[in-house]
């Protein structure tokens, strides 16, 4: 009873957000058989994720009708469970997936460091991308009181569009030191549409403060959190409410590239000027090539898309990506992570298996952490929690094997068969 | 520099190494115990945690019978981190093929004072209702348990710690000579020395027949009361123990968190870690065979290991007769965490010159061993 | 406007509109504890993006689905905290 699909294509996309739409986009309109893969319901990634097309700007309308155009094909709700010499395994809900293709790009996007916090394992308190993710799938915020706590520049448009959704916002605080923004703001004078942007989404919750340097350091409640208490400049308070958004940064999702047997440093997927990655036949274009945003995610797609499908890749978007990529890293400094202060000892550290940060010594490593405390065991397989230890103890992730994801057994049995399968 | 002193140096914090500190530690020695890593990072932390008896051979059942004596009467002493659970294991029979021989295991099982309990089919399935129907019938081995063996290896450690053994971690072995260790961390003089290094033993003493055998296990998500007992196929034995290329047979355990490890497969494909997908599937697809329900459970996470293997199957034991000082530990491939106690008990009775517990020959390490 | 269909979470009949996540139907219906940690503590959705796990729910019979992930259908059965 093999309900295996095998599909054959010229290039596999693995990640449908604005790296890859570019990518599959490219390499379709260049004439080669193209299929995107995804685990949402809708190919866009986090930051074009929709109910509906019409509720997206215009530079996201525009390139997913492109797409459509192309030819290039998508495969929404479909986990990647394994990569290994062009074929790419996945599962849907109920059958399994076996792409063979020749090239194969990986656009897995980031996700959100999230550092614990006492009270942070409370329904109701999320990431903060995480909270405007469950807001684009549909969830109200209406009336409801959002403090955010974050870093960097997600923390801005999602204030402005949880303002928009009709949220009150109580607190917007990023721990990223006004000083630091200070000297970030200095060094925008070559893009000043960046700081317009800035201003027109501040325009959209006027009446809340944007505080700098500001952190949640805990949050309570009885069955969901009700409060949240923030520090700033040595002084602490506390807000009533009924969500918090919290995270400290985002988290290139380099597992896939990792599996697949790329050079991954520092976090990050190594590529070439192609966005070739170490493996021969395998691509990396967006987030986990380094955290650089929407803009620098689309050249790297295009180039990647390119260079896959054997097109000659033009110098001036090679280029515009050098230039996105010389800004990330700006942004980087001005918003990347100081030193972690550690939470108290009972906090939860693996939300998973419920490790609390007492249970870790400093002098461990990642694998130590796992086998002697069981953190990284559970479903998420370390995803949140080895973000975290990475921030707070400098523990490198341990080796990641397939499934990518919890898969069931039959399915797993499925996809593992036809891994070394011939035609 | 003068060298450091001590009156047994133990290499390896696995958990044979673990449990070997803690009986020299017992007999009043005083003990080192050095590791390259850290403690039980090794073979201990790729395997089930399986406590059999075993019968390959009449040595191999008198080893893991007394060293499940040993765990038994320890089990009181040991902290919740070991997990220890007295669940037996459940021996199944696919056809009657499969239970040739059944009477004579009994019978010898039971001259070591290990009870096997004859179940037929229909019994089988009502003391495990997620095994499929039809299976042939079994056998019950109540005195066989569970435990969590870097939890165990651990508390072997701070037990042989709490005699005054100490631990240098992260300190590697460059040589073993007459009664000296050289490390990174310098140069440590003993009366005795034991090379409990697993599958990097031969290093150290390569004349040693060990090769390394990699293992697959899957894991599952939490499904409390699954299943109670470890399951395992009648014919695991063969497939364990047989020196072949690749084999897998059904074996599953349910862990304390009440997710099911799934079991086993064997392989000599040297020191390459990577996932045989064929060989997973293969061996999903046997467990999956006797226990359907299993098709549903999401599988977390496959790992490999590699167990420390010799060719007769028996674990090397006692003292290496080339070198001055120098006793073996080593060579325990599937069965280093039931045989840890028992190894323990033999090399520290062979050390003192008392006479074990049961017979030291067939360890011996310098023993010939057909190819 | 997005058609409205019925959906049954732990035996509740929810009326939710077409399009969007079991996720966001759980918490636009006040139910915010998705599921039990394993030391017994309510948690719901975090991550919004399938990274986390904290969202998982039993759909239609199958344990262990990200609802942050999954669209509501007529006639889903979502049980959480299983």
């Amino acid at each position: 009873m093999s309900r295996l699909r095998d599909v054959s294509v010229d290039v596999a996309v693995i990640g449908g957000g604005p790296a890859g739409i570019a990518a599959a986009t490219r390499g379709s309109e260049a004439g080669k058989r193209v299929l995107v893969l995804d685990e949402a319901p809708h190919l866009g990634g986090q930051i074009w994720r929709h109910l509906s097309r019409e509720s997206l700007p215009a530079k996201a309308r525009t390139w997913l009708e492109r797409f459509d155009r192309s030819g290039a094909e998508g495969l929404t709700e479909t986990s990647v469970v394994d990569l290994q010499d062009s074929r790419v395994l996945a599962v849907r809900w109920n059958e399994e997936v076996r792409v063979r293709a020749p090239h194969v790009i990986i656009a897995t996007g980031a996700r959100e460091l999230l550092l614990p916090f006492p009270g942070w394992t409370l329904p109701n308190v999320m990431g903060v991308g995480g909270l405007q993710a469950l807001v684009k799938s549909g969830a109200s915020v209406v009336g409801k009181r959002v403090a955010l706590a974050g870093a960097g520049p997600l923390v801005l448009p999602v204030a402005a569009a949880l303002a928009r959704a009709g949220a009150r916002l109580v607190v917007v605080a990023d721990r990223t030191s006004a000083s630091r923004v200070l000297r970030f703001a200095a060094s925008l004078a070559g893009r000043p549409g960046e700081l317009w942007e800035g201003v027109r989404y501040r325009a959209q919750f006027a009446g809340t403060r944007y505080r700098w340097g500001t952190r949640v350091i805990s949050a309570a409640g009885e069955s969901r959190v009700q409060e949240a208490t923030f520090t700033a400049g040595g002084r602490t308070w506390t807000e009533p409410v009924d969500l918090l958004g919290a995270a400290a940064g985002l988290v290139p999702n380099t597992e896939l590239a990792r599996l697949a047997g790329c050079e991954v440093r520092g976090g990050v997927v190594m590529v070439d000027a192609l966005q070739q990655s170490s493996r021969a036949g395998v691509w990396c274009a967006g987030e986990p090539a380094g955290v650089g945003g929407v803009d620098l995610a689309l050249l790297e797609g295009e180039i990647a898309g390119l260079d896959a499908a054997g097109q000659p890749v033009p110098q001036s978007l090679q280029k515009a990506r050098d230039a996105g990529r010389a800004h990330a890293r700006r942004l980087d400094l001005a918003f990347g992570l100081d030193a972690v202060e550690l939470p108290p000892p009972e906090t939860i550290v693996c939300r998973c298996e419920d490790v609390p940060c007492s249970a870790f010594d400093k002098s461990w490593t990642m694998r130590q952490a796992k086998l002697y405390t069981r953190a990284g065991m559970g479903p998420c397989q370390g995803r949140v929690c080895g973000a975290a230890l990475h921030a707070m103890f400098g523990w490198a992730p341990d080796s990641v094997r397939a499934p990518l994801v919890p898969t069931p057994v039959a399915s797993l049995i499925s996809t593992l068969e036809s891994s070394d399968a011939t035609t | 520099m003068t060298a450091a002193t001590a009156d047994a140096v133990v290499v390896g914090a696995g958990i044979v190494g673990a449990a070997v500190a803690e009986a020299l530690a017992k007999d009043g020695a005083r003990v080192t115990i050095v590791d390259s890593g850290a403690a039980a990072l090794g073979a201990t932390a790729v395997g089930m945690g399986h406590l059999v008896a075993m019968d390959d051979s009449p040595a191999q059942l008198a080893l893991t019978s007394y060293s499940l004596d040993l765990w038994k009467s320890l089990a009181s002493e040991l902290p919740p981190s070991v997990e220890y659970d007295p669940a037996g294991t459940l021996w199944v029979a696919e056809d009657e093929m499969q239970l040739e021989g059944v009477e004579e295991k009994i019978r010898a099982y039971a001259g070591r004072g290990m009870p096997l309990q004859w179940l037929d089919g229909k019994r089988v399935v009502e003391l495990e209702p997620n095994l499929r129907s039809g299976l042939a019938g079994g056998l019950l081995a109540p005195r066989d348990a569970i435990l969590y063996p870097p939890g165990a290896a651990r508390a072997l450690l701070d037990r042989a710690l709490a005699r005054g053994a100490q631990l240098r971690e992260h300190t590697e072995v460059l040589a073993l000579d007459a009664n000296e260790v050289t490390t990174t961390g310098g140069t440590l003089r003993a009366g005795v020395i034991v090379n409990a290094a697993g599958t990097g033993a031969v290093r150290l003493t390569p004349d040693l027949p060990i090769v390394p055998r990699k293992g697959h296990l899957v894991i599952t998500d939490r499904v409390p009361g699954f299943c109670r007992h470890q399951i395992v196929e009648m014919g695991y034995l063969k497939s364990a123990h047989r020196m072949t290329a690749e084999s897998a047979a059904f074996n599953v355990q349910p862990r304390a968190t009440g997710q099911v490890l799934i079991g086993s497969s064997r392989e000599l494909v040297g020191w390459d870690a990577s996932v045989n997908r064929q060989l997973v599937a293969a061996m999903l697809s046997r467990a999956q065979w006797f226990m359907p329900a299993l098709a549903k459970l999401q599988a977390i996470r496959i790992w490999t290991g590699f167990r420390p293997a010799t060719q007769d199957k028996l674990p090397l034991i006692g003292r290496w007769e080339r070198t001055p000082g120098l006793w073996i530990a080593a060579g325990h491939e599937g069965l280093g965490i039931t045989t840890s106690l028992g190894t323990a008990g033999l090399l520290a009775d062979l050390i003192a010159g008392r006479t074990p517990a049961i017979d030291p020959a067939p360890f011996a390490p310098g023993r010939r061993v057909a190819a | 406007m997005a058609r409205i269909l019925s959906i049954l979470v732990d035996g509740r009949l929810l009326e939710v509109s077409e399009g969007i996540t079991v996720a966001a139907a759980l918490l636009n219906a006040g139910e915010d504890a998705f599921r039990d940690s394993v030391s017994g503590r309510p948690r719901g959705p975090v991550c919004g993006m399938g990274i986390c796990f904290e969202c998982r729910v039993t759909i239609d019979g199958v344990r262990g689905r990200r609802a942050c992930l999954e669209r509501v259908s007529p006639g889903m059965r979502v049980i959480t905290r299983e």
